[in-house]
């Protein structure tokens, strides 16, 4: 544990032991996949915010179809990549509702690009948390939009040559430079491996707790909210659960570098 | 209170929606199907309809049906209209659909085809629409209306069938009905309201609403495709709608749908004045397909029929399907990943060689 972080760390443990918004199912992810811990963050805050019985969460398709599964709220499944469209349909007729989406960085970056740009081009009052492991997680690992030259994968044995392939989509960065959506955000969510042997920060997770918790607020308030988290897929990326957490500090999170890209209503002073 | 109006086939669907309760219109422009959603973006806001609570165009045909799925699973009343190219981006949604349950409405103003073809009046979507165009076995609720006026009353229809069977309903219409302009009558704004005690409008307590499509365990997704089987069956049974014309006496009947059927009541009218004994059936649902009216017509003494359509030949595979099938035909079926047995294909074929 870092210095100083002690404190809000056990602040939010109690919380995690009795999450209404939670169910007792216990989850597939891989171990040393963020989905769990940003299944618990989003549990956490609706609890905080008081949201279950009027949050919908929206499966998309990837590693995030089962949310429903784990997060106790109302649920449709989406078509591939459609989360956004859909959220939009719910949203429009009930504004009352809150709605969500997990979505991949296959789902949202590639074949749902246009649903993201759009629904984000309208600020639909939409929250979409992007978990960015920068392969496709569910189908076994084959090359995705945010998937970084060089990197083997299924569809890429001999390494992701973007020269050929195209080169990665930033997807933060893309909706933060258009005019549309409220808030914009890029959080490092893996443990990362600390300096000192066998001690890890959880500064990611507790960042990412903050930003859920920010991202509904401004759906809230009325605007189209977005979190990419960049995080890990040591099965896919046949590394050790530790490797990964390396990799994802030392390499992607300079390709992804964290930050709040956007935040037109400053809920982040608030 | 009725009111009459001298209108296009495209602003009467608009309209007629309307009547039956609209609550939200996503749309994407295509021609020749384009009227409606001009005339509902007219009618947005107007206090003559204050459940028309939604008009949004979107940027594509593939965001439009997911943004009806979203809407009408709160259990409103969601609709967009397309014609044959959108129509094509549609299935996906209404594969999900199907199976989610999710009832809502699409009007499909179908034009020449395949590809872009061209914006003349066509029937070719026949098969795209009553057999299920997307992926997986499911089957849609088709309407066929066959002038203006049912333009105008059929989407109160589709919505209805659609909440009742939890099913999404099509009206397939052509590019002639959608541009024709008729005297219409208007039925009063409807006050139906659908029970809908599965819609995703936040968990109460832990009873939550789920709408899923995934049923990975083989017994599970076996189970969910019966389910939706009996519904279809039950569909077929309950809602076989046709309009026979001077069919009681007939040695030959002419079987079409939409504007074509009215074409063919004139070739009745014709050929009886020569003395000819003929006949017209016109299916008003092509899913679930009038096969009933068929047979029966066929055991009355009917000895031919003639189906005319604005295609290559289509709704004919379900005329000889529900004629020359006289038991000849068996089935043996599986679903949800599980395989038959050779042991059970063997039983099978040997009672039907019995």
């Amino acid at each position: 544990m870092m210095p100083g972080q002690e404190e809000s760390a056990n602040e939010y443990e109690v919380r995690l032991g009795k999450l209404s918004a939670l169910t007792s199912k216990p989850t597939h992810y891989c171990s040393g996949c963020e989905h769990g811990i940003l299944t618990k963050l989003i549990a956490n805050a609706i609890d905080e915010l008081e949201i279950r019985e009027k949050s919908v969460v929206i499966d998309s398709v990837g590693c995030s179809v089962f949310a429903h599964e784990y997060i106790n709220v109302d649920a449709i499944q989406a078509p591939h990549g459609r989360a956004p469209a859909v959220m939009a349909g719910i949203k429009r007729v009930r504004p009352d509702l809150v709605v969500f989406a997990v979505q991949g960085d296959g789902d949202a970056v590639a074949i749902g690009l246009q649903e993201l740009i759009y629904a984000a081009s309208r600020n639909e009052p939409i929250t979409i948390f992007l978990v960015n492991n920068a392969i496709y997680g569910m189908t076994g690992g084959q090359m995705a939009p945010t998937t970084p030259e060089g990197m083997v994968t299924t569809t890429t044995p001999e390494g992701r040559d973007t020269a050929y392939t195209g080169t990665v989509i930033d997807a933060s960065k893309m909706l933060a430079g258009m005019d549309g959506p409220s808030y914009v955000k890029r959080v490092f969510l893996p443990v990362a491996p600390l300096r000192t042997r066998d001690l890890y920060s959880a500064a990611g997770p507790l960042e990412g707790a903050r930003s859920v918790v920010n991202a509904f607020k401004v759906q809230l308030a009325g605007g189209f909210s977005f979190v990419e988290f960049v995080s890990t897929c040591s099965i896919n990326w046949k590394m050790s659960v530790l490797d990964s957490k390396k990799y994802a500090a030392e390499v992607l999170s300079k390709i992804y570098p964290p930050g709040l890209y956007k935040d037109k209503l400053g809920i982040e002073r608030k | 209170m009725t009111r009459r109006d001298f209108v296009k086939g495209n602003e009467a669907l608009a309209l007629g929606a309307l009547k039956s309760g609209l609550n939200a219109y996503f749309a994407y422009p295509i021609t020749p199907s384009s009227e409606i959603p001009e005339t509902l973006a007219q009618q947005f806001k107007s206090p003559e309809y204050p459940d028309f609570k939604v008009f949004l165009q979107s940027s594509s045909e593939l965001e439009a049906i997911n943004m009806v799925m979203g809407a009408a699973a709160t259990g409103a009343k969601a609709m967009t209209a397309t014609s044959g190219p959108g129509f094509s981006l549609k299935q996906e949604g209404l594969s999900y659909a199907a199976s989610m349950e999710i009832p809502f409405l699409v009007a499909d103003i179908n034009r020449g085809g395949p590809g872009l073809g061209n914006l003349g009046p066509e029937q070719s979507d026949y098969f795209q629409a009553t057999k299920g165009g997307g992926h997986g076995g499911y089957r849609n609720i088709v309407l066929a209306p066959n002038s203006v006026q049912e333009m105008a009353t059929f989407p109160g229809l589709g919505f209805s069938l659609a909440f009742k069977y939890r099913n999404p309903a099509i009206i397939l219409a052509d590019a002639f009905l959608g541009q024709l302009k008729e005297d219409t009558a208007f039925p009063a704004i409807t006050k139906e309201k659908f029970d809908t005690p599965w819609a995703t409008t936040g968990a109460r307590g832990e009873t939550r609403h789920v709408l899923v499509s995934l049923h990975l365990d083989f017994d599970d997704q076996s189970r969910h495709v019966e389910h939706l089987l009996k519904k279809y069956e039950e569909m077929a049974r309950e809602e076989q709608r046709a309009e026979l014309y001077l069919t009681d006496d007939a040695d030959v009947v002419m079987v079409a749908f939409g504007i074509v059927s009215r074409l063919c009541k004139q070739a009745v009218n014709t050929l009886r004045a020569k003395g000819v004994r003929a006949g017209m059936l016109r299916p008003i649902t092509l899913s679930p397909f009038p096969s009933r009216f068929v047979s029966e017509l066929a055991s009355k003494g009917v000895k031919r029929f003639v189906v005319v359509e604005l295609n290559t030949g289509q709704m004919v595979t379900d005329v000889r399907l529900a004629l020359e099938d006289g038991g000849r035909t068996e089935s043996l079926n599986r679903w949800g990943g599980i395989l038959p047995s050779s042991g059970e294909i063997v039983a099978q074929v040997e009672m039907a060689s019995a």
